[in-house]
């Protein structure tokens, strides 16, 4: 279905047309963003690791006095993000702080979802193809290339508000 | 004062190699996940970059591994990393040598 997700309105606003198969989906997953955020552990999942690096490649201190002092506010920030998207998943106008919100979870859903279908940059469906229908991964690449479609129509709207 | 010890500043063997005057890069690695699209959005938008230049970076992230997006003092560039990070991208600071 090839028309714009979203679309800038004169009024600095945003129409949302999402097809109610694409929101049925959408609404499965922030519980999924927000059990990994929240009871995940920070040490060892990569999807973790990958929402939180460290700051630098190779100085332990400043890497700890940033853990230290920035996590908290980041994960804040992750969960906002999350819980305004949730809250208005059914709108069919958005403002811009709210889209805003939606690109911050869908590339973090992006993120978590490609790291653990270890996604690089060869990968495309046909990689998917061979798994067995019932395979989780399936579904996940899925999920991961809709989003993907989705993102590019929200990052088109946003940019073009930038100067 | 009746003493006559030497006043000790506290001042750590590594305390050197972050001197004020030395400037720190941040820099942005290319990851197989997030779009083009996007990471030049997130570099317009925090640094203010033209469409062209922020398209320049990305392409360099891209195609290179990776590229420096801003510089200067420490703490402006754990400010610029934290920023990067809440956006999703893969960003690292180091002094500029």
């Amino acid at each position: 279905m090839a028309f714009d997700r979203v679309k800038r309105t004169r009024r600095g606003d945003f129409v949302v047309k999402i097809p109610p198969t694409e929101r049925e989906l959408l609404r499965t997953l922030p519980e999924l963003l927000r059990t990994l955020l929240t009871d995940g552990d920070a040490a060892a999942d990569p999807a973790l690791r990958r929402l939180f690096p460290p700051p630098t490649l190779d100085d332990q201190e400043i890497n700890a006095e940033f853990e230290r002092l920035m996590r908290e506010d980041l994960l804040a920030e992750r969960l906002g993000s999350l819980e305004t998207m949730e809250r208005t998943l059914e709108a069919d106008r958005l403002s811009e702080d709210e889209l805003v919100a939606w690109l911050a979870a869908i590339n973090d859903l992006r993120l978590v979802i490609g790291v653990r279908l270890d996604v690089t940059e060869e990968t495309t469906v046909a990689d998917f193809a061979s798994l067995a229908d019932d395979d989780p991964r399936v579904g996940m690449y899925a999920t991961y290339s809709y989003l993907t479609f989705l993102e590019d129509h929200v990052v088109t709207a946003l940019a073009g508000g930038l100067p | 004062m009746a003493s006559t010890a030497p006043v000790e500043v506290e001042r750590p063997a590594g305390d050197l190699d972050v001197a004020p005057d030395i400037p720190w890069i941040v820099i942005v690695w290319n990851d197989p996940i997030n779009l083009m699209s996007y990471v030049v959005y997130v570099f317009q938008k925090l640094f203010g970059y033209s469409r062209e230049k922020a398209t320049r970076l990305m392409l360099d992230v891209h195609q290179k591994g990776k590229a420096v997006v801003s510089n200067g003092p420490r703490e402006k560039c754990e400010f610029d990393v934290s920023r990067l990070h809440a956006h999703g991208l893969w960003a690292t600071m180091q002094k500029d040598r």
